[in-house]
This record gives structure tokens, sequence and C-alpha cells, in this order.
């Protein structure tokens, strides 16, 4: 057993309406393919409205890499295309079928194939898509090789999935997923779990893997503070990263040559009345979750994924490709008399101008769940204080440096700076405690984007 | 508070573009969101964020500087009566003091607002901007550092120019590089140096029989140790600028900055431990009696303190980086000490010592990030990169 990896800065905030170990399989009759969850690709339709596809049949292509398929996760006919600003598709909608048919991709045994086939049925599949790279975040090249998988086993941020609960049963399913990765890289594969998590038997059994156990607060479950701690990222270099839970996807698809992109999702949030999984596929409509399982409140926010990352989508939207959480806030468009001045005793804050701030001092077991809304809480101000960002930031990074760099479009500081060795989610919390309100994740994907295209990735 | 809500709701169209004072819209903006914070929503990123904003994070320093502001009004009031009758003790007359000083201080602090926030106004309207909290702030600690008895339209002239060259033309709140209020502090040190030194200034419509010299005066004069008990400096009991006489009242302040966490303690512990090293240095090395005198004499007289805990912690000025800090904070209170023991000109060191590292702290900042740098790239060659 590999020593602890302690992390010291970040923060855990508590919010209500944590999801309780209770699941349930909604009967979910629309999904969609969102090409906008995948960074950099610009999709080319396979398909068009009123077409017939079956479980795994290729929906569009990457017009950067035409063998990445983006795959339906159910069997049904193309319902609609919706077209945001430019034309840009922004949903491919699916409407299920209540008989399901796959796409077959055989059960030829995983141990007689080479590298090349095991990827040419990854990409055939879609499941390619569930593999992101570091640096950018983006789909990997399938020609080139990583030096070394992240296999990211938990998750610190706000509400998260508990992935005890969720991988229970999952267990030959993930090895075998882990026996795919192998084939796909010489590098060593990193298992990264929590370690004050007694049961996670189901992760501690894989073979093949390197378990590394992390402690400490939310940001110690992003892969870019494992990566750090592991084996940083240098310019030039790559990492790919998976959930563990679509490692079970893939491992699936090995054994019964189907396409059944099973997810068990979080429903959570301080609006929700009945918080708990649901075992549901990629790209489910949300709207049976959240009928009727929410606060009378017209003026809510539905996120797909955490509330410091997650997406905005409608009551009628649909889940994220990486996402295994839906979360429910209230929206906050109300003005506060002389707020910046009242003592405030039920805001959040980490600061110590608030009462709340010195409760914040507390381990996160002593501190008691709090309710969180959209409002902005003041308006947008030069960077002025310093020293505030590092405190939530387990990177060797200067984070002001950093953010300067990436708005002055300098791409020589941001390699300098270390811009490789993170991704918009690690300033999610900076972000969140910014006295002068500033976009920071916003920023740091600009500047990431703006070095992407620049070396022509 | 509706009807207030409701009467900036109605008002609120003529300064939106295509309403009636569309060239208002920062002023508008300023007292709206003084009154209301605004309901604006998260629009990217992070989908709830922190209650804290920058009103409040500069209220807090106002709130700080409360202590310091009382006192140095009731000591204007007091000295001045003590000047004219030398056994007066310190609460005699406590009314008369009181509002002999707020008579003394009120009008300096409203030509620092006044002409401080309108040329703010003026340049958030014209860069269509929000205004910026920073000057709430500047426009108080410019009249606790002024000498009681400045004229007015000399801190109306360096309001104005502090804001303008020391802050503006660097591209406003956020891109300067020298504290502002020490700017303004120094312009009239260096341009009208009769009302900013000597005996005289340092006590409101002083007696002519009366002294006057300040403690750091008296040390410069080749005294062994200032009249003035170490005590009563450190009360504040004592001629000098408005807000820096006593330790007591700027420590009151300093804990209210540590504890909502709003000023650095690196940099006010450090500035200590600076002036400690080259006070210490000095009572080993020194030959005359201004070099014997223990450190934390140099802590209570003059303007030490405050600069410590008010001006070297503007984090705008200062470095920004952590282990920066402590290097910026050290050197000034080695300058202040070092300026104060040494020139004979400028029997105050501090204002000059935080100034000067004001210029510095990039370049300190630019060698902590450099090494950060460095770090990475050694990383990268052991990996087998090229050199970048």
């Amino acid at each position: 057993m590999s020593d602890i990896i302690k992390i010291k800065r970040g923060f855990d905030i508590k919010i209500s309406g944590k999801a309780i170990e209770k699941v349930s399989s909604p009967l979910v009759t629309s999904y969609a393919l969102k090409p906008t969850d995948h960074i950099g690709i610009t999709p080319k339709l396979m398909v068009k409205e009123g077409d017939r596809v079956k479980a795994g049949t290729p929906v569009f292509y990457s017009k950067q890499n035409e063998k990445i398929l983006f795959t339906s996760p159910v069997s049904g006919t193309i319902e609609s295309i919706n077209r945001g600003e430019k034309r840009a598709i922004e949903e491919i909608v699916i409407s299920a079928d209540s008989v399901q048919e796959y796409e077959d991709f055989g059960t030829e045994s995983l141990a007689s194939m080479q590298r090349e086939e095991v990827i040419e049925k990854l990409l055939k599949s879609g499941l390619w898509t569930l593999i992101r790279q570091r640096p950018y975040s983006t789909i990997p090249n399938p020609e080139l090789q990583p030096k070394c998988i992240i296999i990211s086993g938990f998750d610190s941020s706000p509400l998260a999935a508990n992935y005890n609960f969720i991988l229970k049963g999952k267990g030959a399913q993930i090895q075998l997923g882990v026996d795919v990765l192998k084939k796909l890289s010489s590098g060593k594969i990193h298992l990264n779990i929590r370690a004050n998590e007694t049961n996670a038997d189901e992760l501690l059994k894989l073979e093949g893997v390197q378990i590394n156990r992390f402690e400490g607060p939310h940001p110690v479950g992003n892969v870019s503070v494992q990566i750090s701690k592991l084996d940083p990222i240098n310019k030039g270099d790559m990492v790919w990263y998976i959930d563990v839970q679509d490692l079970a996807i893939i491992g699936n698809l090995f054994v019964s040559g189907k396409v059944e992109k099973d997810r068990m999702v979080a429903l959570v949030g301080p609006e929700v009345k009945n918080t708990q999984y649901f075992n549901i596929k990629i790209g489910a409509c949300i709207s049976s979750l959240v009928m009727d399982n929410v606060s009378k409140d017209n003026n809510l926010r539905y996120i797909s994924g955490n509330v410091l990352t997650g997406k905005r989508i409608k009551e009628n939207g649909y889940v994220g490709a990486y996402d295994n959480l839906v979360s429910v806030i209230k929206e906050g468009d109300y003005y506060q008399f002389l707020g910046w001045i009242a003592p405030g005793f039920k805001k959040f804050s980490l600061s110590r101008t608030f009462p709340t701030g010195f409760l914040n001092l507390l381990p996160s077991k002593f501190r008691k769940p709090i309710k969180i809304d959209t409002n902005m809480h003041g308006g947008k101000r030069a960077l002025v204080l310093t020293g505030e960002y590092e405190k939530v930031l387990p990177l060797d990074i200067y984070p002001m440096q950093l953010i300067k760099a990436c708005i002055i479009e300098d791409i020589d500081l941001m390699e300098q700076l270390g811009i490789y060795e993170v991704d918009a989610e690690d300033f999610a919390l900076c972000e969140v405690i910014d006295v002068s309100k500033t976009d920071i994740q916003q920023i740091i994907r600009n500047g990431l984007e703006l070095i992407r295209k620049e070396m022509g990735e | 508070m509706k009807f207030v809500r409701d009467f900036l709701d109605k008002i609120k169209p003529n300064f939106e573009k295509g309403g009636k004072f569309p060239w208002l819209h920062s002023t508008f903006d300023a007292f709206e969101t003084f009154a209301f914070v605004p309901k604006t929503t998260t629009s990217s990123g992070a989908h709830f964020r922190d209650a804290i904003d920058m009103k409040r994070t500069m209220t807090m320093v106002i709130l700080a500087l409360i202590p310091a502001l009382l006192f140095g009004t009731y000591n204007i009031g007091y000295q001045h009566f003590h000047s004219l009758n030398p056994e007066l003790a310190f609460f005699d007359g406590f009314w008369d003091n009181l509002l002999y000083g707020i008579i003394k201080i009120l009008p300096i602090v409203v030509v620092s607002y006044v002409v401080g926030l309108s040329i703010e106004f003026g340049f958030a309207q014209w860069r269509k901007h929000e205004v910026n909290e920073g000057f709430l702030v500047t426009g108080m600690l410019i009249p606790l550092v002024m000498p009681p008895d400045v004229p007015l339209w000399q801190v109306a002239l360096a309001t104005a120019f502090a804001v303008v060259i020391g802050k503006e033309v660097f591209g406003g709140t956020g891109m300067n590089f020298l504290n502002p209020a020490l700017l303004a502090r120094a312009f009239l040190f260096f341009a009208f140096p009769s009302s900013m030194s000597g005996d005289n200034v340092w006590i409101a419509q002083k007696a002519d029989a009366f002294s006057g010299a300040t403690p750091l005066a008296e040390m410069m004069m080749g005294a062994e140790l200032p009249s003035t008990s170490f005590w009563d400096m450190f009360l504040g009991i004592m001629p000098g600028s408005i807000g820096e006489t006593s330790a007591v009242a700027i420590l009151l302040g300093a804990a209210f900055l540590l504890i909502t966490g709003v000023g650095s303690w690196r940099i006010m512990l450090s500035v200590f431990i600076g002036g400690a090293i080259m006070g210490l240095t000095f009572n080993l090395f020194g030959s005359n009696p201004y070099t014997q005198i223990p450190f934390y004499y140099h802590y209570v007289m003059g303007g030490f303190m405050f600069g410590a805990v008010f001006m070297a912690t503007d984090p705008v000025t200062a470095a920004q980086t952590n282990k920066g800090k402590w290097i910026y904070g050290i050197l000034i209170g080695v300058m202040a000490v070092l300026i104060r023991v040494v020139n004979p000109a400028y029997p105050e060191g501090m204002m000059l010592a935080i100034l000067l590292l004001n210029v510095f702290a990039p370049l300190i900042d630019y060698y902590i990030v450099d090494a950060n740098i460095r770090k990475r790239v050694k990383r990268w060659k052991i990996k087998g990169g090229q050199n970048v």
C-alpha cells in the first residue's frame, strides 16, 4: 500500500442536498448528444432528422479528426437537431424506442487483440470519447501515446456522487476496462482513490494499476492536482484520464459487444425534495428526474455537473457527456439593501469579514450544510487583492500571474507559469472566493484554447 | 427599503443607453450599488460566489482606521491646548479638545474625499468603468498622514496629484505601482516642505513659546531619548501627523484587519522584523545617541506603525507573492530605520521606505516567480525537453 498523498490547500464547501443512497431507474424517452460538451470538436453530422439509429450508431464525427465518432446511447429516432448562434449544433435529440436495439461490435477476446484493433473498436463504438487528455481536456488523438493514464476514482467537488456507492457490482467490468487501457499505453496506469474510504473494495481489488491514496479538501479530486503529485506535466507531455464509472462502460463493450452507456447519476442540491441516484444513460433528459421533485420556486437553476464547474441546462435539458451529477440551486436575482455592510449571518463566505467565515475554520464534518444561490454578491472590479487564490489552489502555480498572462494572451508567459499543468476547473474555488468577481475559469479556458489552436492540436 | 428600490428602478432608464444621461451611468451605478448589492447572477464558471465583494473589503479597512481617526481628532485638540498651557493633562477639557479636533480634521477629510472621488468618478465615466472602491480608503488615509495645520488647498492639490499621476495615468485601480496616499504626502513633502516639516507644523496653531518638536526631530537633533516617554508615544500623546501618533489605536485597527483577514499579516509582521533588525544592528555598531535607542522606540515614533499596518499592506502596490511579501516588508522596516538614523535630510524614513519598496515590489515578485519558472524548466530538461 502506497503512502497517503496529502493536500493541504483547498476547501470543502458543504452544501445541503447531498444524495441519499437510494437508486431508481426512471423511464427516460428523450436523449441528446451535445457536441459542446467536448472541447475543440466541430461536429459533422452523419444523420438527419427522422433517421433511425441503434445504440452505438454514429451520430456525428469530429471535423478535426474524422476517426473520432460520437454514437447514440440508445436506439430510436433522431427527433431534432437544435442549433444555436451561427447555426452551431447544440443538441441532437433522439427519442428512444421502448425496446432497445444495439449495434454489434463483436465479442472478440481482448487478450488476442492488438493495440490498433482495440483503438479501432473504441473509436467505432464512440467510447473513445470517454477518454480525455491533459493538457486542454480534449479527446486525445488515438495515434499518440500518453506518458501515463489517470483513473479518477473519486470526486471531491460539492455534493459529488459517492463512488463507493455508484461502483457497487461493477468491479468485473472496471477490471476489463483497466485491461483495455493497458493495451492502449505502455505507461503507468494510476488509480486515484480517497485515503479514508474504507469500503472502496471494488477499486482496491483492481489489478494492473498503481493505487494512489489522496487525502485533503477539494480540489484534491481534480486530475491536475493528482498529476502534479504523481508525475507533473511538462511542455509536450500528455496524460490521459478517464472516470472510473466510464471504464465500466468500456469494459462492458468488450464483454457484450454492445454500447450501453449506463451511468449512475445523482440528483442533488438544496432545492431538490428527494435527493437520490438514478440509473440512466449518458445524455438522458432530466425532466423525469426533476419533475415534482424540486422546490415550488420557479426560479431555479439546473446544472449538469457540480455547482463549481457544471453547465447550466434547462429543466428539460440533458445530462452532459462527462457528468454524473445534476445539481439544482436557486437563482439569486435579488437586490440586497446595503448588503456590502450588513452583517450577513446567513451568507456563504470564506472570508472572515462575515460571521459565517469563522465557521468555515472548523473541519468540514463539524460544519452545517448551507444553501447557496447564483447571486454574484457584488460588481466586477479590478484585480486588487493578492494572496487569496493561493489558499485554495494546491498547485505549485502562481495563480494571479497565470490569470494575468492569460488575459494578455502571452503564450510564452503562460507556458512558463505552468498552463499545461492546469485546467479551468482547478480555478473554480479561486473564482468563488474572488473579491473582484472575475470569471477566472473562462479566462483560463481561453488561455488554454489559445495555445491549443496555436499548436494546431 | 422598497421605496428606495422603486425610486432607483424608476430613474434607472435615464442613465442607460438611449436615456437622457447615459454619460452619468458610472455615477448612477456607484450610488445604486452603494444602496443595493446588484441582482446580477453568475453567467459563466462557478454557479455561486462568495458573499464578499470589493465594497465590503474596503469598508473593513475604513473601519480599521476609525480608532486612529478618533484618537487623532482628539489629539489635535489636546496638542493645541497643551501648547498654550503645558500643564494641561490629557483628559482635561475633553470636549474642547474633541471639538477643536473635529473643526480641524473635518475640512481635510471632506476636501480629500470630494477632490479624489470627483476625479475617480470622472475617470470611471470616461473609461465607461464601474467606480472602484479603492479611493474610499485612500481618501481616509490622506487626512491621517497630514500635519494638522496643513492648508486645505494643499490637501486638494496633493490628492489630485496622487489620484491622477499616481493612479489614473497607469490605468486606474489595480494598475498603480505607488501607494496613492503616500504619494500625496510625498508630493507635499517635496513641493511644500515648509508645511510638512520643521517644528511648527505638527501642532495646530501652536503657541510660539512651545517647542513642538516631534520625538523624531528631537532624536535628529542629538537627544539621548525623546522627551516624550515610551508609553506616551505608545499611547500617542505627542505631536505628529493626525492619525499616526497612537500605536494603540493603530494596533486596534491592525487586529481588526488581521481578524477579518483583509490585511496581510506577512507584511505587517515582516515590517516590524525589518525595523528590529536594523535597530539592533545600529545598537551593535552605532556611535551616536540615535543609533543607541532600543529598536522598539522606532515602532512608536513617527509613522512607522501606521505605515506598517495601513500603507505597506496596500495589496496593489505591495509585493504580490507570499514569499515576496516577506522580503518587501523586511526591507521596508530596514530602510525606514536606516533613513531615520543616517540621513539628516529626512527625519521620517517610513514614507520614503514604503515608496521605495513600492517601486521594487514588482522586481521582488519577478525573482520569486522566476524561481518557479526555473524549477519548471529544469524539470522539463531532466525529462529531455529542448531549450525553451
